[in-house]
């Protein structure tokens, strides 16, 4: 399988901070990757190393075969939606387009032309003069007729009401169903992520948590709930990433390749809300933890 | 890139150019009337026998309105475009976050700001070019007519006429996308432009122009025909001050020494020499006192750069400032590719 995105020890630092550390990703291509993490962790350099808007302190990070931005062959292969959806605000929606058509080789002037007919915006309007889910939506237009290999979206429904937010989805899923692209979007909500992506990267504290498949992340996680234990006494093939307990009771988020068999246990499945939250939960409580990463 | 690099620039390309068109307009319809009504009249007041003196004063008066909007038009034109053109070049950009927008279209952020710092050069050095054009054109026979009180090489006139402000206005572009870039504010970026342009233009008189070629320093003796100004206070005390007969000449150090060649700052005359009969008594006339003063031992010293040296000055200057705006420029291109973000 062909990565669409592979980092390797990939750093970036502003002054002293680190926005993003250690961090190891492969991507595999054609997949809708869902980025979530909460706000400040570092998605969105993650995303701007990818698109080539920032180069790395340190490691490294390949798009699509290439280094991100390094020419215009390699521009060519990766869209770019950055977070607020930036436009020319003085220019109109068919200006938009216009110089969509003229930056891009590849780009699809018919895919542009339905789209915005299809979002009913005027051509004339002027993009400053669009509400917020107009303009992303024009953004994404932009992106997608780009037809780039890979898309990336940066918090692209961060600002939009819950009814632009679900109208924006479907139509970037329309489109992905259409186009055969990787699309990998950012967004510190679960729920936006978990309709719509197959793949889901837990970034939390500048560093990646957890990486794979939706599926299989779902289905090697359990939570289980029984007389208070000693999580030492645990078989070896159960990795804690959270506990919690009362005077009697024990509730622990569980990954384990193999079934929970120890009768004791109530076991139950996990929702990817609960699964998401246990691993932000797990960086807080835990400084350094080495980073876990599912692949089958 | 190029159409879209003038969508942009449309608003403030209109604006600039409007202005510049009135203007050149005004003076295109007045520049060759000007012209005739300065010959003709040198040409009646000469046949008449008389002195040309009181046309060429009345003359001066008369436009002496325009001469100085003019000048100001010639002085103001570089720094806005500094201001309108170079600072929001970039700094617009990183504002909007339409930086991000523009980058990621299949086009190389080395190639983008080529295009459009050429296509918004271009249009500077045509702005410039043509105000110079037609100001040099309109104020020729103005210039003649005040060259009593501004000397060709003098720093205002020198600065406002020829070829610098081509120069001028092309480093106040460039200057102006390197700090819109660096400050990333376009308000900021102006002040900054505005505050640092300004700075070096009254600089570049003072420390650079005057040493573009070594000064002429002349000793000399002061006479009725080399004297600018005399002055006699308190009875005795006199001072002086003489101008080189190249009359276009910028005088940049003018003073007196006494017979050891020590520099003073006046002349100390003897008493008997402002008493009635003496050679500078009142209603004497200056001539003699002048004869008196060079008789005691006192020279004059002038250091001057001649008029003979204008289109070398101009076009000296002129590419030190394409100089730095081709540095600036170039660091500009460098920082796009490899550090802004």
């Amino acid at each position: 399988m062909t990565a669409v995105l592979r980092a390797r020890a990939l750093g970036k630092q502003y002054r002293r901070r680190w926005a993003l550390q250690n961090c190891n990703l492969n991507i595999p291509a054609g997949r809708v990757v869902g980025l979530v993490g909460p706000n400040g962790a570092g998605k969105s350099t993650l995303l701007n190393l990818a698109s080539g808007m920032l180069t790395p302190t340190a490691g490294t990070i390949e798009v699509c075969g290439g280094r991100p931005a390094a020419d215009a062959g390699q521009l060519t292969k990766v869209g770019f939606v950055a977070q607020d959806a930036p436009v020319y605000t003085g220019l109109s929606v068919a200006d938009h387009l216009a110089f969509g058509r003229r930056l891009n080789p590849a780009w699809n002037d018919d895919i542009a032309r339905d789209r915005i007919t299809a979002l009913g915006l005027d051509p004339k309007q002027k993009a400053g003069k669009l509400s917020g889910g107009q303009r992303a939506q024009l953004a994404l237009t932009l992106g997608i007729a780009k037809q780039p290999e890979l898309l990336i979206l940066d918090e692209p429904v961060a600002a939009l009401d819950p009814l632009a937010r679900r109208e924006f989805m479907q139509n970037l899923m329309e489109s992905v169903a259409e186009q055969e692209m990787s699309v990998i979007l950012s967004s510190h909500l679960v729920s936006d992520v978990e309709r719509t992506c197959d793949y889901l990267v837990v970034l939390v504290d500048s560093r990646v948590q957890v990486a794979g498949n939706m599926d299989d992340l779902l289905a090697t996680h359990y939570r289980l709930i029984g007389p208070r234990r000693d999580l030492d006494t645990l078989p070896a093939e159960l990795h804690v990433i959270s506990a919690s307990h009362t005077d009697k009771q024990s509730t622990l988020l569980v990954r384990t390749e193999a079934p929970v068999h120890d009768p004791s246990w109530t076991v139950s499945s996990l929702t990817l809300e609960d699964l998401v939250l246990a691993y932000m939960h797990e960086s807080a409580n835990t400084a350094v933890r080495p980073k876990l990463e599912v692949l089958r | 890139m190029i159409r879209l690099t003038w969508r942009q620039f449309q608003a403030s390309a209109v604006g600039l150019f409007g202005a510049l068109a009135v203007l050149v307009a005004l003076l295109g319809a007045t520049g060759a009337g000007l012209a005739d009504e300065y010959d003709t009249g040198l040409t009646a007041c000469t046949t008449a026998g008389g002195d040309c003196q009181v046309f060429i004063e009345n003359f001066a008066d008369d436009h002496s309105a325009t001469f100085l909007g003019v000048m100001a038009a010639m002085l103001l034109l570089p720094a806005l475009i500094g201001l309108f053109w170079g600072a929001p070049l970039i700094a617009r950009e990183l504002e909007s976050g339409t930086l991000r927008l523009v980058w990621n279209q299949s086009i190389t952020r080395g190639r983008w700001f080529a295009v459009k710092l050429t296509l918004t050069g271009l249009a500077t050095v045509v702005a410039a070019g043509a105000l110079a054009w037609v100001v040099n054109w309109w104020s020729t026979p103005v210039d003649k007519s005040m060259a009593k009180d501004f000397a060709r090489m003098d720093p205002l006139m020198f600065g406002t006429r020829g070829i610098v402000v081509v120069g001028y206005a092309a480093f106040a572009f460039a200057l102006g996308v390197v700090v819109g870039m660096l400050a990333r504010k376009t308000l900021a970026a102006m002040a900054i432009t505005l505050a640092v342009f300004v700075g070096l233009q009254i600089a570049m008189p003072i420390l650079v122009r005057p040493h573009l070629a070594p000064a002429i320093s002349t000793t000399v003796a002061v006479t009725e025909d080399n004297a600018a100004d005399t002055q006699l206070s308190n009875g005795t005390t006199l001072l002086i001050s003489a101008r080189p007969a190249d009359k276009g000449a910028w005088i940049l150090a003018d003073y007196t020494v006494d017979p050891s060649g020590k520099r003073v700052e006046s002349i100390t005359l003897p008493a008997s020499a402002t008493q009635p009969g003496g050679a500078c008594a009142p209603g004497k006339g200056r001539g003699s006192c002048l004869e008196l003063v060079a008789d005691m031992g006192y020279r004059q010293v002038l250091e001057y750069q001649p008029s003979g040296r204008y289109w070398g000055f101009q076009w000296g200057e002129t590419g030190i400032y394409l100089g730095l705006a081709l540095g600036l420029a170039g660091f500009c291109s460098w920082w796009v590719r490899r550090r802004l973000s």
